[in-house]
């Protein structure tokens, strides 16, 4: 009886998982009871308190570089905040600039051009195989000998680089200036129905309109006539050298540029491995049927082979984007204010609540990347194919 | 005549690829002619910063360079290139960081013995391959008595450990200590156990969702915290759990590609022959799963090394720390390009090789399967 009950139990696939399983979660359990129980016992040994309450104490340090108003008197859930904008702010930017340095060097490595194709070579091999890290605090150094604010590098009469920073004239909205946005809002909308609309009826007609020209006029020109009809209502703070620093206008600090350089160059290498795979992979018989059938070469690529080039490479850009994102917590090396800088280092040694400010700081980042991966996959979704097939 | 023939034919060969790959529209050739010139600027500045005007262990006057006061570049401005006798200067320390330099034999040992250890794992092909990989396996506990010391040899701690030392050891470690936990997790996601596979699932996209250097500093900062009073690891070894977790999720999402690829019918033929589910494994999917994941996890395995570069921001003096460490002294400071270009080339030699064996492995297999 007794020895048939244990036969039961390891020789049935069912009830043996059952087992293995409730082994694993006991284990689980007692690992997870034994850490809490450790970390309570350090944690009272050594004084330190727990709990969110620091959130709204004040942080006591300041952030140069924020999209919000900060000051050290502000708690450290501002600071988290500011944080947050600011690792949010060097993603999309790095993600906007590796895109289009990625799709070109993809590009140029297909080209027929021998010399153009082994530059770009050269580039994605130089940039891809050596950390980002190091490519990052390279270029801040670059950044930090530009020469000093009296003798910056004029471009354009109003814009200085300099080793504190790009400095450009800023923008002043004056009344009217949101009617003018607004505008510009409708106007994308409204090319958004004309498309369809004009799609419809080259279906019915078979008549082709310069949709994208029509568009783009559209776009450009609403705003700019209603820029003139509000009577302008935008000036420009320029900045001016007053003792030693610029007055007036805004600037970009050599940290940012240092990291967006760092990022986007470095993630571009990968961008245009994943564009040329993504375009290779496109079969020379769909060129040659296209081209059979008449269509102009630039038909050919926005119509034939970037939408089935592009269902090869949504997946992978998506892990780039993705990364790209996790290695923006680098700017901790650059002095970068980013989440993990300000609210993961500053705060954490102020509070010592590294249990909580890391699990914060770790969600924060777990949820950007689902975040990412569930809108690249509805992207994705909508390139793969359709119908029935 | 026939030997102007023969001269026409051959001087064509070299004039058509010129026509075809440079010259063959208007386009090309003006596309060609700014490449050459981008070439030749960025080239010859290159060339000229780095080794023709640059100063090796002597500047130009021929008296050795012992602080940037001595470099060419210093004593007579905008004339010199490179001062590269910073890394003459720190080469000891970028190799074995602050390793007492009378034991950096060992150190040496290590380094000439890695590559017998790791050539049977790489190659399958070469004579006395077994051997090679018992060599493998008696590697590691080689490597640490060897480096950590022990009975007949001084110990050195691992806060002395720094430079290339710390950057192959936490990616050769990290790379190998991740490897079976990372089989695990893959076998552990497909697994038909609910809770086996929710567990490795979620341990999975955890660690693939932040970054490595929240997980650093969780290990430096949280270890300490989680374990009982005696036993407290060193920073080293912190940043190597730190790293081993974060590679074996990565290197576990490349195995699962390899899995996913074995048809199934490999499955069903073993268990109608009667082998049981770790039989089943590990003579009949894992071999194979393994062998199309290799270029992947070859993959996984540049990015890691690349990543060990992180270290330095938890305070670890890895070849990046060792050069900033360099650049933090007096006598030399400023030298920025020279030891961020020099740090470069080291990683660069090291991922561009592993790079280059992971293409000629994906050609191997093409050829293997056809």
């Amino acid at each position: 009886m007794q020895t048939n009950f244990f036969r039961k139990i390891i020789f049935d696939e069912k009830s043996r998982s059952l087992l293995i399983q409730t082994l694993v979660i006991g284990i689980f359990a007692l690992f997870i009871y034994l850490i809490t129980q450790q970390t309570a016992y350090n944690l009272e040994k050594r004084g330190i308190s727990s709990g969110f309450d620091f959130l709204h104490i004040s942080a006591g340090y300041d952030i140069s570089i924020r999209l919000i108003p900060f000051t050290s008197e502000d708690t450290h859930l501002r600071a988290y905040f500011v944080g947050l904008l600011n690792t949010l702010m060097i993603a999309v930017c790095g993600c906007f600039l590796a895109t289009i340095i990625g799709f070109l060097v993809g590009i140029i490595r297909l080209s027929s051009n021998w010399l153009f194709r082994n530059i770009a070579y050269v580039y994605v091999e130089f940039t891809r195989n050596v950390p980002v890290l190091v490519q990052i605090i390279l270029y801040y150094s670059i950044l930090l000998n530009l020469p000093k604010i009296k003798q910056a590098i004029v471009i354009f009469d109003n814009f200085y680089l300099t080793n504190r920073g790009f400095f450009s004239p800023s923008p002043i909205f004056k009344d009217g200036f949101s009617i003018v946005a607004w505008s510009l809002v409708i106007a994308i909308i409204f090319t958004f129905f004309l498309k369809r609309f004009l799609k419809k009826k080259q279906e019915e007609t078979g008549k082709q309109y310069p949709t994208f020209m029509i568009n783009s006029a559209i776009i450009i020109f609403t705003p700019i006539i209603f820029y003139y009809i509000m009577g302008m209502p935008l000036e420009f703070d320029s900045p001016v050298l007053k003792g030693f620093n610029f007055k007036g206008g805004m600037v970009i600090r050599p940290e940012f540029l240092g990291m967006l350089f760092g990022l986007s160059i470095y993630t571009a290498a990968f961008i245009s491995e994943t564009v040329r795979s993504g375009i290779i992979s496109v079969s020379k018989g769909q060129r040659e049927a296209s081209q059979a059938l008449g269509l102009k070469s630039n038909f050919i690529m926005r119509l034939i082979i970037i939408p089935q080039a592009l269902r090869v490479i949504i997946p992978p850009l998506t892990s780039q984007y993705l990364n790209l994102t996790k290695n923006s917590s680098l700017g901790i090396a650059i002095g970068y204010a980013d989440l993990v800088h300000g609210f993961g280092g500053i705060s954490l040694n102020q509070t010592g609540r590294a249990i909580e400010i890391m699990m914060m700081v770790m969600l924060t980042y777990l949820t950007i990347s689902l975040t990412i991966s569930f809108f690249m996959n509805l992207y994705n979704k909508s390139v793969q194919f359709k119908g029935n097939a | 005549m026939s030997s102007t023939t023969i001269q026409i034919i051959s001087r064509s060969k070299y004039y058509n690829w010129l026509v075809k790959n440079l010259f063959s529209s208007w386009v090309n050739t003006i596309l060609t002619v700014i490449a050459l010139i981008f070439v030749y600027q960025v080239g010859s500045f290159f060339l000229n910063w780095a080794i023709f005007d640059a100063d090796f262990r002597y500047n130009f006057q021929g008296e050795l360079i012992i602080d940037r006061g001595f470099c060419s570049k210093n004593i007579m401005p905008g004339e010199y290139g490179a001062c590269w006798a910073i890394i003459f200067a720190r080469w000891n320390q970028f190799m074995y960081g602050l390793y007492p330099i009378e034991e950096a034999w060992r150190v040496n040992l290590i380094y000439a013995l890695l590559p017998l250890a790791i050539i049977g794992i790489l190659f399958d092909k070469i004579p006395f391959r077994r051997y090679f990989i018992y060599f493998t396996f008696i590697f590691p506990f080689l490597a640490y008595f060897m480096l950590y010391g022990g009975p007949g040899l001084s110990v050195v701690g691992t806060n002395k450990w720094g430079g290339l030392l710390v950057t192959l050891f936490l990616g050769v470690t990290g790379i190998g200590l991740a490897f079976p936990l990372s089989i695990l997790l893959a076998l552990g996601r497909r697994s038909k156990m609910p809770i086996i596979k929710s567990l490795c699932v979620v341990f999975i996209e955890f660690i693939r969702g932040v970054p490595l250097i929240t997980l650093l500093f969780t290990a430096n900062v949280m270890l300490p915290l989680f374990l009982p009073d005696g036993v407290n690891p060193d920073n080293l070894l912190r940043a190597l759990v730190a790293v081993t977790l974060f590679q074996s999720a990565y290197m576990a999402e490349a195995i699962r590609g390899g899995l996913q690829a074995i048809p199934r019918g490999q499955v069903e033929a073993a268990q109608s022959l009667g082998l049981s589910y770790w039989q089943t494994t590990r003579k009949i999917v894992l071999p194979q799963a393994l062998k199309i994941a290799i270029p992947p996890i070859v993959n996984t395995c540049i990015g890691l090394f690349k990543d060990t570069s992180l270290v330095l921001i938890i305070g670890l003096f890895d070849l990046l720390g060792i050069g900033r460490a360099a650049l933090a002294d007096m006598t030399w400071t400023k030298l920025y390009y020279e030891v961020y270009v020099f740090i470069s080339l080291v990683f660069f030699i090291f991922c561009f090789g592993m790079s280059r064996y992971s293409l000629y492995l994906e050609k191997k297999l093409k050829t293997d399967n056809s």
